[in-house]
């Protein structure tokens, strides 16, 4: 708005930016930055990942002035929050019903992500800054959970932290120094704390040089082929401000509903019974968003050893672990697996079934999560652990190789000029195909 | 979405136009708004909370303080001096009301009555209460005097060591770099001897 | 909304996912033992997106809370101020306070000491610590009742059940793989349960003249443990309620400006 050149103060304006072109710099990377004309609704989670971010910065600040460091107070000051802090509940219930919805938007970003083969040149170092803000929020996610310290936050951290003891050698040394004590304790609970409050504002520095990458090429988009010329594209303000707007309504519109009339769903109940270091939960599960590498973790549940001579080289309990950071790992790959040179999933028709099937994999890997470590589910989890690995390291690439893809369009405009019809009838008709 | 622009002559236009800025106003408008509703939370969020409300008000019972002794206690994170004065000092703080004092106040304006239709009121006239936030009002600093043996200033009150100002026996300015008399508390009596301040 | 194309079932399967392991993360909990019945589930005023509380009911349980709980159960987290949020009137409120007696101090003399207790006090627990509070039950410890309509997934409805729920002999399926120690109880859905039997009929005299039935004192106080677990749940409905209609009809018109400025593409 400052930018616009007419506007009164524009020679306030124009010192400033001749000083510092701050000015002209966000003119040019919101409101002339060239967009693709096609993008879907699909393309809205970015932009709403960061609002959340924002959310959850605004609401963890405040919260953090209320809250208490310390074992002996922890779950008294969150509960204080709660019922004495003027509009602590609002606060508190949005920044914990935000983790689960920040997940949920950055989810369905990556999927989107997956489908339309965002990941592929030029876009890997965007796509690799992707993977590191994924692991960035879960490290702060998972200490964020410890802080209320109710039984799951104690508990969940004894668990996690005790996978860093299949190290080996020095497994149980690095174990007590996260913890700086023999178990879960004070100085665990503060130091959790000071990070949590700090990976947050990492996670910033890393959207913007996400963003840096994502301005360099530009938005990838539905069908997957780069802009011919200045027809394909749009400027990015108005026309993706006010859909993004739009869509950040449709988000609030459900987020307000789960933070006003389900506070707790997505949250487990044995938090609300303070940390006790002598009983432990009788079924420890982390939050929903990290069931599925839960789920590969407990996967693993043999020793691997060199064939007929019983010399183990890799426990079950480092295999497991190898096998959850594996996991992410592979998403960091992933521009080297897919080799295809075709990006968007629509005119890949083989690769479309196989990401379906992916998709529902994660998802059963995530229920397999949610249940107790025994018969059937573990099983079932190494089935779908097992799939996942495949998907990655021998679907992908052979597809690459095998498969037909469809013709792709001329240009991201043809559709619209042939069909005639309207920009969303260009995005739809592809798809009729599907 | 394409119909409404087939005409595509000037008149369509200008009349969607007005519907639109009127689209964009209310757009606007309620993003505006929405945004302050948002916003409030946090800022209240800062204020005191209940708890802390809870304790903004402190019922003292003066029934076991003597005449002479003061006690002490805490109200809002400050303390409160209670001084169970005599006629003498009563007398010493009236006689010296006058305009000259650097915050001139009279005594009889600092002291909070017990209602006139209570028993007490009539049955204690050699003696009464002063109620002051034992705070100096020039730099903060907790003026001595409460307890027996501490310097009480030339003035038999109190006296803050930190930049020498003296208080009368009403809590008043009467030495020093000191602006303000002693602040005197919103308080009342509940019964004859049990006050609510705050 | 055509443009909302091939990861709709994404979107919708990670919905689903969301849903089914929320459900299922904390289940699996009840009857487990065999024999055992599922835990009711009550209507309760506060239920749904309107739902208030029952101030009447909410004081009856107070009483019950009381007179009956109080005993062996602390409630923490909560000052006697906060009664006055379910209707008792600030006079009431510090009678009921000047009613107990906490411990304050250190004195002059370096001695703690008991007083009354004042609005802004929390409630007395009934023992000084957790070990105490074993030491005097037999080993098991009351827990806190703050949260208790919180701490499980059954809500009001698991303290509804365990106080209704006693019965004298144990049925047969359940007494073939369990037993109950000295000093324990059969509670037809809980198994063996430490805590005796704490509610008879016309246990207490309600102060408004409820007849005080095992189920009205079960159903006021777990009412009322409710509220003291989630004191701001009506506050919460509400601004949300507020918050999505503005949100609604924001959303429309942001949709509507969005096909207005789209509609210049073309």
């Amino acid at each position: 708005m400052a930018s616009n050149g007419t506007a009164p103060g524009s020679k306030l304006v124009k010192w400033i930016d001749h000083r510092l072109p701050i000015f002209t710099f966000m003119r040019h990377e919101t409101h002339e930055y060239p967009t693709p004309r096609n993008l879907s609704y699909w393309w809205n989670f970015g932009s709403l990942a960061g609002i959340v971010l924002v959310i959850m910065i605004a609401t963890g600040l405040v919260l953090a002035m209320q809250y208490a460091p310390h074992k002996d107070l922890a779950f008294d000051s969150v509960e204080r929050i709660m019922r004495d802090v003027n509009g602590g509940w609002l606060l508190r219930y949005i920044h914990m019903n935000g983790a689960s919805f920040f997940f949920i938007v950055v989810y369905i970003h990556i999927f989107r992500g997956l489908y339309y083969g965002s990941y592929k040149p030029p876009r890997e170092i965007l796509w690799l800054l992707g993977v590191l803000i994924l692991l960035l929020m879960m490290g702060t996610a998972f200490m964020g959970y410890v802080l209320p310290w109710g039984q799951m936050s104690l508990w969940g951290a004894t668990v996690i932290t005790n996978l860093f003891s299949a190290i080996p050698l020095v497994g149980e040394s690095i174990v007590e120094w996260l913890w700086g004590g023999f178990s879960v304790d004070n100085p665990t609970l503060n130091r959790f704390f000071v990070f949590h409050f700090l990976l947050p504002f990492v996670i910033v520095a890393v959207v913007f040089l996400h963003l840096w990458a994502l301005h360099r090429f530009g938005s990838n988009n539905p069908l997957g082929i780069d802009a011919k010329g200045p027809q394909d594209k749009i400027p990015f303000h108005p026309y993706y401000t006010v859909k993004d707007a739009f869509g950040l309504g449709v988000f609030l519109i459900v987020f307000a509903a789960v933070v006003s009339f389900a506070p707790n769903f997505m949250g487990h109940p044995d938090n609300y019974i303070p940390a006790n270091p002598l009983v432990t939960p009788p079924h420890i599960v982390p939050e929903w968003y990290f069931l599925p590498f839960y789920a590969m973790l407990r996967a693993v549940d043999f020793d691997i050893a060199i064939p007929f001579t019983g010399i183990v080289i890799i426990e079950a309990k480092l295999g497991g672990v190898l096998v959850m950071f594996g996991s992410i790992a592979l998403l960091a790959l992933l521009p080297w697996l897919d080799r295809s040179p075709v990006r968007s999933g629509r005119f890949r028709p083989v690769f479309k079934w196989f990401f379906w099937v992916f998709a529902l994999d994660c998802v059963i890997l995530g229920y397999c999560g949610s249940q107790p470590a025994e018969g059937g589910w573990i099983v079932a989890a190494q089935i779908a652990t097992l799939w996942y690995f495949l998907h990655f390291l021998a679907i992908l690439p052979l597809l690459s190789i095998l498969e037909r893809p469809k013709p792709l369009p001329a240009s991201i405009g043809e559709p619209v000029l042939k069909g005639g019809g309207t920009l969303a009838g260009a995005a739809a008709k592809p798809m009729e195909k599907a | 979405m394409s119909k409404a622009l087939q005409g595509g002559g000037q008149p369509v236009e200008e009349q969607g136009g007005t519907r639109r800025d009127f689209l964009y106003l209310t757009a606007g408008a309620m993003g505006a708004i929405g945004t302050a509703a948002v916003v409030w939370p946090f800022i209240d969020s800062l204020n005191p909370a209940q708890d802390a409300v809870a304790l903004a008000s402190v019922e003292v019972d003066l029934s076991p303080v003597e005449v002479n002794q003061a006690i002490t206690v805490m109200w809002r994170g400050k303390p409160i001096f209670i001084r169970h004065r005599d006629r003498a000092e009563i007398e010493a703080a009236e006689a010296a009301d006058n305009d000259s004092m650097p915050d001139p106040e009279p005594d009889r304006q600092r002291i909070v009555q017990p209602p006139p239709n209570t028993p007490v009121a009539a049955a204690t006239p050699d003696s009464d209460f002063l109620v002051v936030v034992g705070v100096c009002t020039h730099l903060g600093c907790i003026p001595l005097g409460q307890k027996p043996g501490q310097p009480r200033g030339d003035y038999g009150g109190w006296f803050c060591p930190c930049h020498g100002s003296h208080y009368d026996t009403s809590g008043r300015i009467r030495k020093g770099p000191a602006p303000k008399n002693l602040a005197v508390p919103p308080y009342n009596y509940l019964e004859e001897k049990q006050i609510l301040i705050g | 909304m055509r443009a909302l194309s091939p990861l709709r079932g994404l979107l919708m399967a990670a919905g689903l996912s969301a849903l089914a392991t929320g459900a299922f993360t904390t289940g699996a909990l009840a009857a487990e033992q065999p024999g055992l019945e599922h835990y009711p589930s009550l209507d309760w005023h506060f239920e749904g997106i309107f739902g208030t509380y029952e101030r009447a009911s909410l004081q009856r349980g107070f009483q019950v809370y009381n007179e009956v709980c109080a005993a062996c159960h602390g409630l923490d987290l909560l000052a006697y101020r906060n009664l006055e949020a379910i209707g008792f009137s600030p006079e009431e409120v510090k009678a009921i306070a000047a009613g107990h007696r906490v411990e304050d101090g250190p004195d002059d003399a370096g001695d703690m000491f008991e007083r009354p207790a004042t609005p802004a006090d929390r409630f007395r627990s009934p023992f000084a610590n957790a070990k105490q509070a074993a030491a005097a039950n037999g080993g098991a410890a009351p827990p806190d009742l703050s949260l208790v309509a919180k701490r499980t997934e059954y809500g009001p409805d698991y303290t509804y059940a365990l106080l209704t729920g006693y019965e004298e002999t144990p049925p047969y399926a359940w007494s073939q793989e369990n037993s109950l120690l000295p000093g324990q109880y059969f509670n037809k859905y809980r198994g063996a349960i430490s805590m005796a039997p704490p509610l008879t009929e016309d246990l207490i005299e309600y102060s408004d003249g409820t007849g005080a039935t095992v189920h009205q004192m079960a159903y006021d106080v777990s009412n009322f443990l409710m509220w003291a677990a989630e004191p701001h749940m009506e506050e919460r409905k509400q601004t949300g309620i507020k918050a999505i209609l503005f949100l609604l009809v924001f959303t429309v018109i942001l949709y509507a400006v969005k096909r207005k400025i789209w509609a210049k593409l073309h």
